[in-house]
């Protein structure tokens, strides 16, 4: 049978975690199908839809177009370590209260990606917001409650930092 | 607005399954991982049209790591019957033919064969090794082409029904229709202007973010488990079932977590090929598909001509209309043809109408409904002709729509006479908001209405509520939750019980758990399921009033029952004081609500929309966009809005980007998300949302599905636009900036 495996040594969303992969696999298939973390998604699997995204040493990437291999020794946060307990993130909680999920498909990767923004830029206006969610398709909301969403969470993280 | 006092009714609540959708828990099919499973890949046809000489599938079969190879030899071939989906149906031997090709691939992408290995990598390598001798075939790829008489035929066996009657001529046109109101001869005699024009329209897809993907276990007591993303959990099992020739008692489906579907996730692709897999290798197989299979083996919708002839009096009425329509449902009948023409010129009261038309069949992907199935490119074409109309007799476009809007007592064109609709209150909504009068403020820029209508539909739902003794309920439902539906369902029945809505626990169910219910299509399922939880909900008081009577020793007529608290005389129990003494009185209450309604209360939706054109490069922007929508009585206008903004952006790039790119062979050039563009958030306004409030006159509170109707006025609206923009009218979509530019070299700018 094909593919020699190669142990992957990572921390994901604060655990340390080894993982064996064949190197042909990609890091969303790493997560997802040797792991068991799917809240990451497949929609593309060429990095135009944004539903893979994850954080990786502190930068947004669509975890479909890196390969399992290349997160050797990396801090990996995935949707499912951003609530603390049964707490959610307020940037999980901005997206339900503002409306902001329909399918809830590509939600995973635009909570990520705001996370990242956020943290980066803690008041973005309207048109940082647009450009930097324009990574991620979502097909059901138009955007708008999703910038809402967006909005919100600012506010409610600077109130924290404050 | 809806006249009577609500609780839960019109409020905001963040949905039941909200915290699994944020935290990634929520499963969707692709996140399913059974013990022993293995996966799939399927092969495809490289060509649009061939005959299939020979399957050769050993190399696969003795490749490492491989467990099981099928191809249409191992579908059963019983004799034809029409499935029943939501939006159209389908000849059971069509759908068996889609889901592996037997004889001949009538498009590029067409399933031919497929591989079950240990893993998806060694599954695709596997497939790829099946050798299939084509004999290709001239393919038929136009419409209009696809009509003629020496046109290649996609099916030797497809015979042409005219007027609902057998002809017996073989042909790519699967059904000629008509309808006809009033006479048009003379209707065009008393106009005092006529518009005639032609509209072109190309393939667009869905768009779901989540591609297909379905897992099937053939257990080894025969029965068949299914887990999918579809819309509607029984008619995936009536499919599966019919395609394999088994008893639907024999198929359990559970349906997944389903990331988006429109119409496109109605029909079963994966199923039956998974099933078929499992059967031969004993284990669950899971079958993703790759983003170019969804572009090229599901969805789209039909790309269309359509040629419009309108006429009116000086005094603003519409005397006549005039439509010949034409069709491509892809490899196989549709239908959306007769929902276009249902809908295009619904919202006017014409006396004298005609419209033919064509459902045609060409050698591209199966087509499938999208969020109101054959409206939008109908109306497209009918909303521009209107605005024409407008600008030729000198009046304002909203105006003119009033003075011939359809209203209580107007025939459709199919026929039906409406009961109370909200189009003209729609009408009014545009005209009184203030984007329709704000200053344009710059050159270039323009503004368009349209108006959209999509009929929405009834059919059939299941629900059961069972009292918990803490004094909430468990609703369990048949209706796969596509938005947000469990709680604008569970919202009737806290309305229904004088409960909270936190109070009531909605799950969807498996078809082994509950009883039959329809798709969520249609702009259904608030409606028809929320009315049967309604029911439900009435089956529990009666129940729990009996449980009083008992306690209180009085007749059951007697107890009352209001805002929660049962009363009889002077004693008085609230609901969960009820629950809580349900053993000691007879013991559990489980309450069942099924309905079927014929028909549903249809819902007008009308579209403002701001553009700016760039006369150097031909790009539109889009600066302003208002949605207006009668919702019947809103259930939850936080879900209303989001049906109306995602619908809204849909249209939005129906009109101005996507597209079906062909070569001349027939092979989609651009099947990728980076090549057929969905609009992003740079590429939408914030889009403003108008519910208006007309109540559905048979529901129990009044509600109008909301799902559909909404992304229908853009692409025309967007068209008149441009139009005010820069003084040309496109009659094509997408309205992309080389058609810009084209039209404005035309006009000479």
């Amino acid at each position: 049978m094909r593919g020699e495996k190669v142990r992957v040594q990572t921390t994901i969303n604060g655990q340390a975690v080894e993982f064996l992969c064949e190197p042909r696999q990609s890091l969303l298939e790493c997560l997802r199908d040797i792991v068991g973390l799917t809240g990451a998604k497949e929609g593309c699997n060429d990095g135009n839809c944004g539903a893979c995204a994850v954080i990786l040493d502190g930068r947004l990437v669509n975890s479909c177009l890196m390969l399992g291999v290349e997160a050797q020794g990396c801090q990996i946060t995935t949707i499912e370590g951003l609530a603390r307990g049964t707490e959610l993130d307020p940037i999980q909680r901005a997206f339900l209260e503002q409306g902001a999920v329909q399918c809830g498909f590509c939600t995973p990767g635009l909570i990520l990606a705001t996370k990242v923004l956020l943290e980066r830029v803690p008041e973005p206006d309207e048109s940082q917001i647009r450009r930097w969610l324009a990574n991620h398709l979502c097909r059901c909301t138009g955007y708008d409650k999703i910038v809402r969403a967006v909005k919100q969470a600012a506010a409610q993280l600077r109130g924290v930092r404050a | 607005m809806s006249e009577r006092a609500y609780t839960v009714i019109g409020t905001r609540p963040i949905r039941h399954d909200g915290a699994d959708k944020v935290t990634g828990r929520a499963q969707f099919g692709a996140d399913l991982r059974l013990p022993g499973m293995v996966y799939g890949a399927v092969l495809r046809s490289p060509y649009a049209h061939a005959r299939i000489r020979r399957i050769d599938v050993s190399r696969a079969a003795s490749y490492p790591g491989v467990l099981a190879v099928v191809t249409a030899a191992d579908l059963p071939e019983g004799p034809d019957r029409l499935l029943e989906l939501v939006e159209g149906t389908l000849p059971l031997s069509y759908a068996r033919a889609n889901v592996l090709a037997r004889g001949k691939v009538l498009y590029k992408g067409h399933a031919v064969a497929a591989v079950a290995a240990l893993n998806r990598h060694l599954a695709e390598e596997a497939a790829a090794l099946i050798e299939v001798e084509y004999e290709p075939l001239p393919p038929v790829l136009d419409v209009l082409e696809a009509m003629r008489e020496d046109a290649p035929l996609v099916h030797e066996d497809l015979r042409m029904k005219e007027f609902g009657e057998p002809t017996g001529k073989p042909s790519n046109i699967g059904e000629h229709f008509r309808y006809e109101l009033g006479d048009i001869e003379q209707g065009f005699a008393e106009a005092e202007v006529i518009v005639e024009r032609e509209f072109r329209t190309v393939m667009v897809h869905q768009g779901y973010i989540e591609p297909q993907n379905a897992t099937a276990l053939w257990n080894q007591d025969g029965r068949l488990y299914v887990w999918t993303s579809t819309q509607g959990a029984f008619s995936a099992r009536e499919a599966i079932a019919w395609i394999l020739e088994l008893p639907v008692s024999q198929v359990c489906v559970t349906p997944m977590e389903v990331g988006g579907a429109f119409g496109g996730k109605i029909r079963v692709y994966l199923e039956p090929v998974a099933a078929l897999l499992s059967r031969k290798c004993g284990r669950p197989v899971k079958i993703t598909m790759p983003r170019r299979d969804v572009f090229e083996a599901t969805g789209p919708t039909p790309g269309t001509f359509i040629r419009v002839k309108m006429g009116a009096r000086r005094d603003g009425r519409i005397t006549a209309a005039q439509v010949w329509m034409a069709y491509e449902t892809g490899a196989f009948p549709s239908g959306q043809c007769g929902f276009g023409a249902t809908c295009m010129l619904a919202p006017y009261d014409i006396a004298n109408l005609r419209i033919d038309g064509y459902d045609v069949v060409v050698n591209k992907p199966s087509t499938a409904p999208y969020r109101a199935p054959g409206a939008t490119q109908a109306a497209f074409a009918a909303e521009s002709v209107v605005d024409e109309l407008a600008e030729r007799l000198g009046m304002d476009p909203i105006e003119f729509r009033l003075r011939n809007a359809a209203r209580e007592g107007t025939r459709r064109a199919d026929g039906l006479k409406y009961q109370r609709i909200g189009c003209v209150e729609v009408l009014e909504a545009i005209k009184n908001h203030p984007h329709y009068k704000a200053p344009l403020g710059g050159p270039h820029r323009g503004r368009g209405v349209a108006l959209g209508y999509w009929f929405n539909i009834g059919w059939y739902s299941s629900c059961t509520i069972a009292v918990n003794p803490d004094g909430t309920v468990n609703l369990v439902e048949g209706s796969v939750d596509l938005s947000g539906t469990r709680t604008t369902i569970a919202m009737q029945v806290a309305e229904a019980l004088g409960l909270r809505v936190d109070q009531v626990h909605p799950r969807v169910a498996d078809t082994d758990s509950i009883g039959p219910t329809a798709v969520t299509g249609g702009s259904r399922t608030t409606y028809a399921t929320g009315w049967a939880a309604w029911e439900a909900a009435q089956d529990v008081i009666r129940q729990m009033k009996a449980r009083a009577a008992l306690l209180w020793e009085v007749r059951p007529e007697e107890v009352s029952f209001e805002r929660g608290v049962f009363r009889a005389g002077d004693r008085s129990l609230s609901f969960a004081e009820l629950a809580e003494r349900l053993e000691e009185t007879g013991g559990p209450i489980v309450g069942r609500g099924t309905v079927n309604p014929g028909s549903a209360g249809g819902s007008f939706a009308g579209a403002i929309v701001d553009v700016e054109v760039d006369p150097e490069t031909g790009q539109v922007s889009v600066l302003r966009f208002t949605s207006v929508q009668d919702a019947g009585t809103a259930i939850h206008p936080g879900a209303v809005e989001g049906q109306m903004q995602g619908g809204s952006a849909q249209g939005i790039g129906w009109a101005l980007g996507e597209e079906y790119y062909w070569s001349p062979e027939g092979a989609m050039l651009n099947s990728s998300l980076l090549d057929y563009r969905e609009p992003t958030a740079l590429d939408v306004p914030p889009i403003e949302t108008v519910i208006v409030e007309v109540p559905e006159p048979n529901h129990p509170y009044g509600v109008r599905g909301v799902g559909e109707a909404n992304i229908v006025p853009p692409p025309a609206a967007i068209a008149n636009a441009i139009y005010r923009a820069v003084g040309v009218r496109l009659r094509q979509l997408p309205m992309k900036p080389s058609a810009v530019m084209e039209a404005l070299w035309a006009k000479g700018d």
